[in-house]
């Protein structure tokens, strides 16, 4: 349980500690927000929760930091039990989803509020605040207030500040839901550097697939209060658990499909089926849009409804034995497609996942 | 289209001017009154040092400045904590906790010494029969001002995510409060602190019907026998009230460089502190009477 990587005893470097959440419950009035969440996270490790909103994994993330109490269940870093340990003698680093600065102190001073009340000395405070800003690449902007910062900027500070006291956990809500989209890609690369140069065990939560797959080791897909797969990210993406997986981590066309043994017949190509499909029969097959191939063919039983160009790529929508697909390729490819056409269709034989059909998903 | 016609200009000022003279000519004709050697004639600042060397009236200063003191401190103890909390973790406590503190608006200064008479028998019990025992009245009586500027304040914050942010970095509840909430609504604390002041200083009717002896009351009782003196203590207390308010928007405006939201918690809470102004009205209202006699 208790696994350590790093020597933490000097304080020196960031520790690295497991952390292990069990069976946690949250119960508000009528509703479950948590429902018997178990999630071990390995000491250095990135795990995103995600799921849509309400799922609970802000909920299981406040709960690991002490500022939610779980109905049940335990909560355990570096094999100690914190249950019952109040938020601020949790030692774990935190970023906001909203902007979380102190707006009377300066950026350097904000960093160095969490060694302040551990008593460092004004020199440490001061060497390891600036040594934080530098990991951030915001050296320059140390004496400003938060005010006076970009969004990215400010979350970026509210990240060095997090880890300037060497925390146990770093735990991260949706640190980039606030921000625009091109800051947002940018922070989550650099947000996966730091950690990854720091080696603290990291908890980050969002709504957003492809940032959970871009910067996790594991992501972890939640829905309605429980874990529905954990798994890293090309895992996730090829192997979905569940519909409800398959459905969140891509735009997946659900095509109805006849299992025989260990393939499907799905719009007239076979396709391996996954582990947690049915056994035969016919079924809903969670087809990826880059898995379907679209040919320019006059005697093609699909028709072409609309292309959607994405600048690198195109998104076409189709029509096949009724059902509506669509089909993801890069726009050179798609330039030949016209709407209203007929064209053929063929599935890429990766494997699919064949569940019964059922409304939701 | 921003540029000043000659002609608005002249407006501005003819407008400035008539202010001028409606604020200035009373205190000016009150420290006329004041220096007046009613006797001899000629100017005397006899009235100015009774200040200090008539007994009865220095203890009443003293003891209204105490009583100013005592108001804010007791008031920003239970206050500031309180409201903090309810936001937090009492969210549905908020529409209750606005109703009680702007209550005494409403209830007519009579009707409070009349239903504090039973409360009051215990309160000098405990206490004494000491004039700054209306320090529980006065905290009660302030208690609207004072929770509009603080309120002002809160909205403007963040609170929740501030209070979280400081308390994942190890701080206590009470070190969460005082180092990153207060620091972050002082311009609501302080405009709340001085216009509690300029209400307490200027509170005649609740000390003179419950026979204590405050500032107001012993104007009004010295201005029976000695107007000039009276006139002078008057004059005093607004000059005072008006050094607070002005003190004030220095510290409100200048305080913070941060621009950004730290204006937005200025502009709301600038707002409440002209409030203060009908406050000191009684007093100005309790001089002619005065002096007339």
């Amino acid at each position: 349980m208790t696994t350590t990587t790093q020597d933490t005893t000097e304080g020196r470097t960031h520790p690295s500690l497991a952390v292990e959440l069990t069976g946690l419950t949250r119960v508000y009035g009528s509703v479950k927000a948590l429902d018997g969440l178990t999630l071990h996270i390995e000491p250095g490790e990135m795990v995103a929760l995600l799921g849509p909103s309400g799922c609970g994994k802000t909920t299981a993330l406040r709960i690991l930091a002490g500022l939610d109490e779980a109905t049940t269940g335990s909560v355990s870093v570096g094999g100690r039990d914190l249950t019952g340990v109040s938020a601020n003698k949790r030692d774990m680093g935190m970023v906001f989803q909203a902007y979380s600065l102190f707006p009377h102190l300066t950026v350097l001073d904000n960093v160095a509020f969490g060694l302040k009340l551990r008593g460092e000395s004004a020199a440490t405070r001061r060497a390891r605040a600036s040594e934080m800003l530098e990991l951030v690449g915001l050296s320059e902007h140390r004496d400003k207030y938060a005010s006076q910062l970009s969004g990215g900027q400010q979350q970026r500070v509210a990240l060095a500040r997090a880890l300037a006291i060497r925390p146990s956990v770093l735990l991260l809500d949706e640190p980039l839901s606030a921000l625009d989209a091109k800051v947002r890609v940018q922070l989550r690369e650099e947000i996966r550097r730091v950690q990854q140069e720091v080696g603290t065990t990291t908890l980050f939560v969002t709504h957003d697939q492809e940032e959970a797959l871009a910067v996790a080791d594991r992501v972890g897909v939640m829905n309605q209060g429980r874990l529905e797969q954990l798994a890293a990210p090309a895992d996730l993406y090829t192997h979905p658990a569940t519909p409800f997986v398959a459905g969140f981590v891509g735009l997946h066309n659900k095509v109805t499909a006849h299992v025989d043994g260990d393939t499907a017949d799905v719009l007239g190509s076979r396709v391996p089926v996954l582990e947690g499909s049915i056994a035969s029969g016919t079924g809903v097959a969670m087809v990826r849009p880059e898995s379907v191939t679209v040919t320019a063919d006059p005697e093609g039983r699909a028709t072409v409804v609309s292309v959607e160009f994405l600048g690198p790529f195109s998104r076409v929508h189709l029509t096949a034995a009724g059902t509506a697909l669509v089909a993801q390729m890069s726009s050179s490819q798609a330039r030949s497609l016209v709407a209203g056409e007929p064209v053929g269709v063929t599935i890429e034989p990766s494997g699919v996942l064949v569940v019964q059909e059922q409304p939701a998903g | 289209m921003t540029r000043r016609t000659p002609l608005s200009r002249t407006v501005r000022w003819v407008v400035l001017a008539l202010f001028a003279v409606f604020f200035v000519f009373p205190l000016y004709a009150m420290a006329d009154f004041s220096t007046r050697n009613l006797i001899q004639g000629g100017r005397t600042l006899a009235a100015w040092k009774n200040l200090v060397r008539d007994d009865q009236l220095y203890s009443a200063i003293t003891i209204s400045l105490a009583l100013a003191a005592f108001t804010v401190v007791v008031m920003l103890a239970v206050l500031v904590p309180t409201m903090i909390w309810v936001r937090l973790r009492a969210p549905w406590a908020k529409g209750m906790v606005e109703f009680l503190c702007l209550l005494p608006l409403t209830i007519p200064a009579l009707v409070v010494v009349v239903g504090l008479r039973g409360v009051y028998e215990w309160v000098t019990y405990f206490f004494g029969e000491s004039t700054l025992t209306l320090t529980f009245v006065y905290v009660v009586l302030v208690l609207p001002y004072a929770y509009r500027s603080i309120d002002a304040a809160l909205s403007a914050i963040d609170l929740q995510t501030l209070s979280e942010a400081a308390r994942s970095l190890g701080a206590g509840w009470a070190t969460t409060i005082a180092r990153v909430v207060v620091p972050n609504i002082w311009s609501g604390i302080l405009s709340a602190a001085f216009i509690s002041i300029a209400v307490v200083l200027g509170e005649y009717t609740i000390a003179s019907l419950s026979g204590y002896q405050n500032l107001q009351v012993v104007i009004v009782q010295i201005g029976k026998t000695d107007g000039t003196t009276s006139v002078a203590a008057s004059l005093a207390t607004l000059l005072f009230g008006f050094a607070l308010l002005l003190l004030l928007s220095l510290f409100t405006r200048g305080h913070r460089r941060g621009p950004g939201t730290n204006h937005v918690a200025q502009a709301t809470v600038v707002a409440p502190a002209p409030a203060p102004a009908p406050a000191p009205a009684p007093l100005a209202t309790a001089q002619p009477g005065a002096a007339a006699s």
